[in-house]
């Protein structure tokens, strides 16, 4: 087992400089640079030698080569530098913004984690009843609906219905404040962007547990396990369901890795300062500098989450760990 | 005798209860001191370096920070002409030496929040930086400054500028809100201090800034404007998304935006809140312009420039697109508030703002008959993704052109793509590009029309010596009369007879804010009159 995780820790290198390679390239493809759009993109007159001093102190009239070898450089030494918009240092940047999109990651995944369990499971055990079409018709909608415009029924709702029931509209806070400092602060912000991305993200969750337990109730051990006359129950719970987790636990680590830079419209919903919203005005400002170190970021979030979820396999099927 | 001192004690009761009556909204209007004024920013500033930056979002964190030289009269900001000072002595000078002679004495009472005493020295490095700024430090206003020969400080308390030629640009241009006062010890250690640090002598002393969340100042206790400014503090918050911003009003997360909405979104808030919405208009410092591009044909052909801007029914534009979008003055190519605007009858007189559209567009029909036209081809619109008013705006002007037979194609770029089309690859038939300033300064602002080789704003590709001739001679003229009359000249050869570039409509600012916010006042130009030491909350 530490063998193989070794071994998958050694591939993260080669992953990381490919997708080096990749966001430097597809980056400078994107027309236009930071200086002209700092200067132009507001109206205003300037002298072209100002565009030229910017660019000079940018670096981005450096050869290409001489960028990229920078941008390795930092990777080795996980420094980013600063950012190429506000001056300021990058690490500090992401470090305010990851602690929020963690929260809600793990917020929504825990939504989700409640809801689609047992949904699912209800939906394969009671198959082709009113029951599993209700599942069913609720996680297509889930799936269906983007959870950027679900945040924003949420807001309408809530701006409408407190002014109808209290007399004065209310909606969440639009400043983050952590956890340990003001917790009811914290979770009247949280909760229903956590919700708009967790009923999305649980949607996909149960139909993937309605799949796999079907699956597996039709197994032989299953048949083996009702005609010794198990409680159904417990036949659930303790041989279908731990069995039908494997597909699930994938879908929940992928859209977990997801949700910690991926939110990028359901952020600027709720006005939330994440990773998300970072990552939109970074390639909107044409912060190279930025932006790479973002994408670095989620792609060593996915190796991670990746690395994980193979190791939680092992787990719950201990035949994977002596192939 | 008693019904006469019945009716006169009456008399007395009533005008008493009048005079109350009248007296407690007087009362009511009394600034009152505390409270921290939250408002939403739809962007997150660059650097913090004032003289730097060109962007509004800069502006309404950061500039109550700091004090500057002169600024627009925060009492009545929807003038274009009146300027006071702030720390400067007095009123603003007038000059001297044959309008060629600026002298400003300093305020000896103005400290920066470090504690440091704010002197001439001050200024006079602040003025240098942003005039002729050292190699490898930036300065967005350079441009604005070309008739200043030099810049001194004699002592502690007075500043001169001495000018080449006498300049009614010059005063506008010292009052450009992004013109903040630097310590000179700062920039003698470190020119670049300023662009990630905050230590000004505003109303406010820096508090925190929450990366991509907010900015916060509190109250300087020792402002040099004694009992302002009124607000224990403030905190900026960087909202990107419209309609959040408009919630956040409706939800009293904020109290207002300074930027401006749509007028979709002022209606919704009034509907939804009633008196508790209060609503701020002005004519908007900010037009979209039409950029042709002479080196494309059949654009290179004057007659085919006519009858684009011939085809554009402004007047009826004005009517409809002011009901969904934030544009509504017809004008010319000064903002129509400034002394220097053409009035109605003369714009009338411009090809493309003929009172009869039918005629206009018969005419352009013509002219492009005459030219040759290939009107089978479709042409390509360069354009901003950006909804108000790019996009709209955009989209009227396809309708505009199709009714004289000509056909574009809308391509719509973020803003990175979108400046790289028009300033470098030009490969557009006709872009939308934007003026929009602080000050209102004409002299200075219509240098986007100017020939492209002296203006680094003007993306047209033409050179126009007939232009630029007037444009100088406007510059050097001290007499507003002159001024006018060149004024006009260069907005026909502009708009008229060379048709090199045309005007849309110009931006109508919509302001609605929470009605506790008092003290504040609309001006043509969200990066003005932004202080806020003069703001109070009614609570």
């Amino acid at each position: 087992m530490y063998r193989y995780i070794i071994k998958r820790l050694l591939l993260v290198i080669p992953t990381l400089l490919g997708a080096a390679l990749l966001v430097f390239t597809l980056l400078r493809l994107i027309p236009g640079d930071i200086c002209e759009l700092r200067m132009a993109g507001s109206g205003g007159y300037f002298e072209e030698s100002a565009i030229q001093t910017c660019r000079h102190e940018m670096g981005v009239d450096k050869p290409k080569l001489v960028q990229f070898g920078h941008f390795l450089w930092g990777i080795a030494r996980f420094d980013f530098g600063n950012s190429m918009w506000t001056g300021q240092p990058i690490v500090s940047e992401i470090s305010r913004r990851f602690q929020l999109s963690m929260e809600i990651a793990i917020l929504a995944t825990i939504v989700a984690i409640l809801v689609s369990v047992p949904l699912g499971t209800i939906s394969a055990v009671k198959q082709n009843t009113w029951i599993d079409y209700v599942v069913r018709a609720i996680s297509i909608a889930g799936i269906a609906m983007p959870s950027f415009w679900l945040g924003i029924l949420i807001i309408l709702a809530l701006l409408i219905g407190s002014q109808h029931f209290f007399g004065a509209p209310w909606m969440p806070p639009i400043t983050y404040r952590p956890i340990w400092v003001d917790p009811l602060y914290n979770l009247s912000l949280v909760i229903w962007p956590a919700i708009a991305t967790g009923y999305r993200y649980s949607a996909v969750a149960t139909r993937m547990t309605r799949s796999a337990l079907l699956e597996v109730l039709r197994e032989d051990y299953v048949r083996t396990a009702r005609a010794k006359g198990l409680w159904e129950k417990l036949i659930i719970r303790r041989h279908a369901l731990k069995n039908a987790m494997l597909p699930v636990i994938t879908v929940i680590g992928i859209e977990f890795a997801f949700l910690i830079g991926g939110l990028v419209v359901t952020e600027q919903v709720f006005n939330l300062n994440g990773l998300g919203k970072l990552f939109v005005e970074s390639v909107t400002n044409n912060d190279y500098a930025m932006t790479q170190a973002l994408v670095m970021l989620v792609v060593m979030i996915f190796l991670l989450v990746n690395l994980l979820v193979d190791v939680l396999y092992a787990w719950l099927d201990p035949r994977i760990r002596y192939r | 005798m008693k019904g006469i001192q019945l009716k006169a004690l009456c008399a007395l009761v009533a005008g008493v209860a009048i005079g109350v009556g009248a007296a407690v909204p007087a009362a009511a209007q009394a600034p009152k001191h505390g409270g921290i004024l939250k408002y939403v920013v739809p962007d997150e500033p660059p650097s913090f370096d004032g003289h730097r930056e060109t962007t509004f979002a800069l502006i309404h964190p950061v500039r109550p920070f700091y004090s500057v030289l002169i600024k627009v009269n925060p009492d009545n900001p929807s003038s274009t002409t009146d300027f006071v000072c702030d720390v400067c002595v007095g009123k603003v000078p007038e000059p001297t030496d044959g309008g060629k002679l600026y002298t400003f004495k300093i305020r000896d009472d103005v400290k920066c929040h470090s504690g440091e005493k704010l002197t001439a020295q001050d200024v006079l490095a602040t003025y240098k930086k942003i005039i002729s700024p050292p190699a490898g430090v930036v300065s967005a206003r350079t441009a604005y400054f070309v008739m200043v020969d030099s810049v001194t400080a004699p002592d502690d308390h007075t500043v001169v500028f001495k000018l080449k030629y006498p300049s009614g640009a010059f005063i506008p241009a010292l009052a450009v809100p992004f013109n903040w006062i630097y310590q000179k010890s700062k920039l003698d250690k470190d020119m670049h201090w300023y662009e990630t640090n905050i230590d000004g002598s505003g109303a406010f002393i820096f508090d925190k800034r929450e990366a991509g969340a907010f900015i916060s100042g509190r109250r300087d206790p020792n402002y040099y404007d004694k009992g302002r400014p009124y607000l224990d503090g403030f905190q900026a918050i960087f909202a990107k998304k419209e309609s959040l911003r408009v919630q956040a009003i409706r939800g009293d997360r904020a109290a207002i935006e300074f930027r401006g909405f749509p007028p979709k979104s002022r209606d919704d808030l009034v509907a939804a809140l009633g008196k508790d919405i209060t609503v701020e208009e002005s004519d908007w410092n900010c037009v979209l312009i039409t950029t042709v591009n002479h080196l494309r044909k059949p654009f290179d052909d004057v007659r085919v420039r006519k009858a684009l801007t011939l085809a554009i029914d402004r007047w009826g534009g004005s009517k409809y697109l002011s009901k969904i979008a934030i544009v509504k003055t017809v004008g010319g190519i000064v903002f129509p508030g400034s002394p220097l605007a053409a009035t109605k009858a003369e714009l009338e007189q411009l090809d493309g703002y003929w009172p009869d559209i039918n005629k206009s567009r018969a005419e352009a029909r013509r002219l492009l008959k005459e030219a040759g036209v290939d009107l089978s081809k479709t042409y390509y619109l360069n354009n901003r993704a950006v909804d108000q008013p790019y996009k709209i705006v955009g989209t009227w002007l396809l309708d505009q052109w199709k009714q004289v037979g000509l056909k574009f194609d809308q391509h719509v770029f973020p803003t990175g793509p979108f400046y790289d089309m028009l300033r470098q690859k030009k490969e557009y038939d006709v872009s939308l590009d934007f003026n929009c300033q602080s000050v209102v300064n004409p002299l200075v602002d219509v240098s986007k029309f100017i020939s492209d080789d002296r203006s680094g704003a003007s993306y047209g590709n033409y050179k126009d010596r007939e232009v630029d001739a007037l444009f100088d001679n406007m510059n050097r003229s001290g007499d507003p009369a002159e001024q006018r009359r060149l004024m006009r000249e260069m907005e026909k050869l502009t708009l008229d007879t060379h048709a090199n570039a045309f005007i849309t409509l110009w931006w109508y600012r919509i302001v609605p804010h929470r009605s506790y916010v008092k003290g504040w006042k609309i001006s043509p130009s969200h990066y003005l009159n932004q202080s806020l030491d003069n703001v109070w909350l009614d609570k």
